[in-house]
Order: C-alpha cells, then structure tokens, then sequence
C-alpha cells in the first residue's frame, strides 16, 4: 500500500511566513494581516507584499511543487528555506529546528549539508571548471581536489556530462549547463533540494529530458525536492504535492490530482482549464473505490494508469468497464468509461459529475 | 572713503573696524599698489560709478574696513597653518614613509649594478611570463636593445625601476581598497570625492604639499606623488569589478554556504581580475607619466633628460628622452594588456 501523506516526516514546516518589502516592512504587516490586499498595499502604503501567511508543510521524499504566475513570490519563498531572504514574520522549521533562530555558523551548516539549490539561470562559476562546479559544495567544506574528484566525476556521469568534467561552463549549452547545476546540488548530498525554475530557461525538448531525469534520480535517491514552476504540466508531471501562489498568497495546495478534480475556486479553474486532462488525470482519481468484483469488465488497469492510456485500450469504447488491480493484483476500484469521459471535461462545465471524488 | 563702508555702517561694525578706516597699517593689495604707481593715489574718494562697481572681495571689503581679512591673509593662514602642522605631520609621516625610500633606493642600486647581461633577460622572461607572445618578447627585446645602444639604458631602468616599486605599491594598497569600497556603501560614497580630487588635482600641484613635508633629497618624495596620482585606477575598478559580479553567482555561493573570505577570495576576486587587471595597466600608466613630472623633485631617470632639454635647450637630448619614454610607454601597455587579455580568454573558454 502506497504510504498516505500524513504518514510521512515533515522535513521542512513553513508556518505563517510573511514578507514584506519596502521601508517599514513591519508596519506594513499590521494592514496585511488586517486583510488588505496587495494591491491596496501598494497603492496606499506603498509597500509590496511578497508573501502573505505561507504555511506549507514540506515532506520527507516528495517533490513539493510550488507553482504560480510571474511575480506570485514563488522566487521570494523558495530563498527563505536557506534564508538568502529573511522573513518579515513567521517561522521555518527544517528537522524540528527554527532556521530564524540560527546563527551565522550553524546557517552556513545547514546550507552546506542539509540543502543544495539549483538555479534557473544556473549561476555556475565561470571561472571553474566543470568538475570544480559540480564539486562545489565539497570543496566549500575544505575536502581537497583529490578527495572530492572521484565524487564530482560520479554525479557528473549520472547526469551524462562524463566527458565534459574539463571544460569551463561557456562551452556547454544550456542544457547541459543545468545539468551542471543538477550534478553540483547532488554531490552535495544535502537531503533537501530546492529547485528555482530549474528548467524554465531550456528548451522544451530538452526540458521534459530533464524532467525525465529528476524523476529518475528520484525514484533512486528519495530526496526532499521543493520546485518552483510557473508551467502547470511541468508541476503536473513532477509533483507529489503541490502548492499554488497567487499575489503570495497560497490558493490551495493538494495532491495534484487532487486540485484537478476539486479545484478550490475560480482562479484554479481558469489555470487548469488548458490542460490536457486525459494525460494528466490518473485512474485513481476517477475510479470507484471498491474491492467487489462486478461483472461485465472489459479488462484490468492499474491505478496510476493515465486516462489517455486506458482511452487507447478501450479503443474509444465508451460503454466499457474495467477493473482496477494494484501491483499484487488485487482490485482497488472499479472504472466506467462514462465516468472517465465525464472527468476529461473540464471542471468548470460539469460541476456535479466531476465532485464525487472516489478515493477514499 | 571706499564702496562698501555702508555695508559695515549698516551693520553697526564701525567699531569694530576701528576708527582710521583708509589706508592704515594693513599691507596694501594689488589694486592700491598699482593705484599708487599709476600716480592717482590720494585720499579724495573716487565716485565710482555702478559700472565700475568692485566685486565685494575680501580686498574690497577690507578697504571699506580695515579689520577685515585680505585675500593674502587667506594663502598666508594656509600657508602658516600647514607649517605649523608641518613637524606634527612629518613626525608620523616620516617613519610611516621611510620603508618607500629604502624600496626606492634599493630597486634603483639593484637594477644598476646587476650587469645588463642578466637584467634584460629577466625582462625578457617577465614578458614571456606574463603575455606567452614570441611577437611581444622580440619587441621588448629590440626596443631595450635599442635603448641600450643609444647609451640610455641607465636612465631607462631608473625610471622602470621607480614605476615598478610605486605601481607595485599601488596595487598592495589600492586593491584592497578597492575591496573595502565595494563591501561598504558609505565607504564608497565618502572614497569616491577623494579619489575624484587626487584623479583631477594638476600632477605639479601634488609636490608641492610634498616638498615642505620631506627634503627633496629623499626618494619618498617623489614616490608619494607617483603613488597618489596613480593609485585611483586600481581603486576604481577593484571596487567596480567587484560590484559587477554577477549577483546570481554570488547568490549560488551564498546557498553554498561559502563564507565571506570564500567568497572573496573563490569568486569576487578571480571574476573581478580583469577590471583589476585593466586598472593595474592604466596605474602603471599614469605612474610613467607621473615619474617624468617627478624628475623636477628629483626623480632619476629618462624624465631628468627632458628637463636638461628643457632647461639647456638642448633639443636633441630632450627629444631622444622623450623618444626613451614613448617606447617605455608602448612595452608597459603591450605587456599588461596582453596578460589582461590571456586572463580574459582564460574565463571565457
Ligand atoms: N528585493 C525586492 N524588492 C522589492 N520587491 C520585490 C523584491 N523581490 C521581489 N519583490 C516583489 O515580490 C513579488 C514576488 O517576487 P518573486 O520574484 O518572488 O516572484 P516570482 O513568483 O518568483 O516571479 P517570476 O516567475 O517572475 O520569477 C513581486 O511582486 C516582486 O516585485
Ligand atoms: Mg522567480
């Protein structure tokens, strides 16, 4: 059985994070939590609110997506983690401890061994080496280039720039620059991994490879990712929990799936309403829970199937009804095909089909 | 009777003026002596008209009334007040400078008693070092030969030797200056007027405080000057290379956990070397132009030649000294560029 989110350690608790920019942040924050609104803020006091309230709950081994438009404080959150930006309220609790409460060493030894950061202009030394790039964070702690080489070359290959350990940053492309980025927060081996639109400068192409590749270093390293993105696909695909700004606010958050089916109101609605449904939606989220056998089916689907794949089995079959088998074989649920008709619609448009929400 | 008698009248200040208000014991100023030889002196009051109007300077004013300053006073209370904190200021300075003389003194017995035989190939190789261009070398090789075979090698390396020590010192202080402008905004702010001062400030105008504070004798004398007018470059732009490091590789160090000598030393620094390096070029510059103004102080070397052209009319030696220094100009700025532009394709590829 899959391992529900409440089981899991929370790695990083962000509680009641305010930020404030301006000239007398705290006196600004008294009109926030009085429940102005940015704009207001701005206009009247001229103040801009980067953050207002966050409490997000970071869990061991997810990839925590945090998503929303240009300018939403998705940057602005993400540095309070390592505290680049410190807060004008609130805490965060990484293992239980208050960063807020850190001194300079104790700051500087969360950095090196507890949290890497992968840049979306990748901010690499220009004038090191790749090698010495990716060996960043070792070389920071004082191991010495004999000691940590071995290191920096293993992450080097595991993220397919073997052969490019010598030359400068300048003669890689973007792509394989940020594969650079990815290799020097790996061989830090720090637990968390905060990603600020990693992928967002690459090419489409080459973003989906490296997409591709986190998941499959995660699938192998279990780490406590927490990326920022402003492409709802990209959060679909990478998210096992995902958090959604708007003017720094947090609109809702939820398993991704989760939103899709029940978005919390009408801002959601209109951010998901260009997506390809079927390609994201996942047999679970649209299947009646249910271990009774039933008559009639069609065949067996996996849970985690997407919509689109069971679509291409049925052959566009809309009367047809499958059972849905877990790993071991058992039946967890059972699927129409009207029901996974019906939920490819978008939500705004059938409103009460789309809420009966199955999983238990 | 002058012009501006109302304004202390009207101010009540007769007094204070004291009573004989036209010509008494002050000394005279420019205008009254020249009013004498002109043979129109005399106490009738002349009816100025609004044309002629003076300027309420101090002279003006110390006409209407005797107990106010004349502009004389001003550069003789300088002048006095400077004296006055003459022995003070030697009295620190002196010690504090001395280690400049002993550098100076011994760069220029060492360059001319080591034999030519062994200084022209550590130039040579300083060239090769510095630069790794075999067309560079062969110029420097040819233009110090040149020099040499014309019998100014002595003068040539004197002044190569001063502009060594100086340039050298002016990096050793200047770029960490430099660092200390770009950590700090106010320090920038109050660095900056100070720096636009000694950059604009006439070079003559340099020796002047200078030769009342050491004996002209003394080496340090003119390598202060030197130092002063050509530190500001390396200043500047240590603190400008600094400033313009990419504020997202300085924030990836930060999420690294670098502290501040790692990031000063692991990134600011290298990323900052070629403005550093340009500025090291442009100090060594204006130490050359500086040390033949210092020849008037005397500073050896080619610069002493103009002089004696200048002097004795002696065309020909001033102009193959001039010559002398033109092609010392063109060696410093060849070799510093050429290593700024090795450290630049460094970085880049
Ligand atoms: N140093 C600052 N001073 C003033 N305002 C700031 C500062 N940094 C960010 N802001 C403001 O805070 C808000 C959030 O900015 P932030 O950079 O976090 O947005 P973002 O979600 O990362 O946007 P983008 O997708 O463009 O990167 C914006 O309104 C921005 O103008
Ligand atoms: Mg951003």
């Amino acid at each position: 059985m899959k391992q529900t989110r409440d089981d899991k350690r929370t790695t990083v608790e962000i509680r009641h994070l305010y930020k404030i920019f301006g000239d007398d942040p705290k006196g600004a924050l008294a009109h926030v939590e009085a429940g102005m609104s940015k704009t207001e803020i701005l206009k009247e006091h001229n103040h801009v609110v980067g953050l207002n309230d966050i409490n997000v709950e970071v869990k061991d081994g997810d990839i925590t997506v945090m998503m929303g438009l240009s300018g939403s404080g998705k940057s602005t959150l993400i540095r309070h983690l390592n505290r680049l930006i410190e807060p004008t309220a609130g805490e965060v609790v990484v293992d239980g401890d208050d960063i807020m409460a850190y001194g300079d060493e104790a700051l500087r030894r969360l950095r090196r061994e507890k949290m890497s950061m992968v840049f979306q202009n990748f901010a690499l030394f220009p004038h090191r080496t790749v090698l010495e790039n990716a060996a960043l964070a070792l070389a920071v702690r004082g191991v010495k280039r004999a000691d940590y080489e071995d290191e920096a070359r293993r992450w080097l290959d595991r993220v397919g720039l073997g052969g490019n350990a010598d030359q400068y940053p300048s003669a890689l492309s973007g792509g394989m620059q940020q594969r650079v980025g990815l290799a020097r927060a790996l061989t830090s081996n720090a637990p968390i991994m905060l990603m600020d639109e990693a992928f967002s400068a690459l090419d489409p192409l080459i973003r989906t490879d490296m997409q591709d590749l986190l998941l499959e270093l995660q699938a192998e390293l279990s780490k406590t990712v927490v990326f920022i993105s402003h492409d709802l696909d990209e959060a679909l695909k990478l998210a096992d929990h995902l958090v959604i700004l708007k003017d720094g606010y947090v609109v809702q958050q939820d398993e991704p799936q989760a939103i899709l089916m029940n978005p919390g109101d009408d801002y959601i609605i209109d951010f998901i309403s260009d997506i390809n449904r079927a390609r994201v939606l996942r047999v679970r989220s649209v299947m009646r829970a249910t271990a009774q056998p039933q008559p009639n089916v069609a065949g067996q689907v996996h849970p985690e199937d997407t919509l689109e794949k069971v679509i291409a089995i049925s052959g566009g079959e809309t009367g047809l009804r499958y059972a849905v088998t877990d790993d071991e074989g058992r039946q967890v649920g059972i699927l129409e095909m009207q029901d996974l008709v019906r939920a490819l619609v978008p939500t705004g448009a059938s409103e009460s089909g789309m809420r009966t929400r199955a999983s238990a | 009777m002058a012009t501006y008698d109302f304004v202390f009248d009207a101010l009540g200040l007769r007094g204070w003026c004291g009573e004989a208000s036209t010509d008494t014991d002050a000394p005279m100023s420019m205008d009254e002596l020249l009013a004498q030889s002109g043979g129109g002196g005399g106490g009738a009051a002349p009816a100025v008209s609004l044309w002629e109007l003076p300027f309420p300077s101090m002279d003006a004013l110390n006409d209407a009334c005797a107990a106010f300053p004349q502009s004389r006073e001003l550069t003789q209370g300088l002048e006095r007040g400077f004296l006055n904190a003459k022995d003070a200021m030697s009295f620190v300075l002196d010690p504090l400078t001395q280690p400049l003389s002993w550098a100076l003194e011994s760069a220029l017995y060492g360059i001319l008693t080591t034999p030519w035989w062994i200084v022209i190939p550590i130039l040579m190789a300083i060239t090769w070092f510095v630069s790794r261009s075999w067309g560079l070398l062969a110029f420097v090789t040819l233009s110090i030969a040149g020099l040499a075979f014309i019998d100014h090698y002595d003068y040539a390396m004197q002044t190569l030797a001063i502009i060594f020590v100086c340039a050298f010192i002016c990096v050793l202080i200047g770029v960490p200056i430099g660092i200390a402008m770009s950590r700090s905004d106010s320090f920038q702010n109050g660095a900056i007027p100070v720096l636009d001062m000694l950059q604009t400030l006439p070079p003559f105008v340099y020796l002047i405080p200078l030769i009342f504070l050491f004996s002209v004798t003394e080496p340090k004398l003119y390598g202060i000057a030197i130092i002063l007018y050509a530190i500001v470059p390396v200043i500047r732009l240590t603190n400008l290379g600094i400033r313009m490091v990419d504020p997202h590789v300085m924030e990836a160090a930060e999420a690294f956990g670098m502290t501040r000598r790692q990031k000063l030393y692991g990134v600011q620094i290298p990323l900052a070397l070629p403005n550093i390096m340009a500025g090291v070029n442009q100090t060594i510059m204006m130490s050359l132009a500086m040390v033949v103004i210092a020849s008037l102080v005397s500073a050896p070397g080619l610069g002493v030649l103009v002089l004696r052209g200048i002097r004795n009319l002696e065309l020909g030696v001033g102009l193959v000294a001039g010559l002398g220094i033109v092609i010392l100009a063109v060696i410093l700025d060849r070799v510093t560029k050429a290593s700024l532009a090795r450290i630049n394709a460094q970085q880049k590829s």
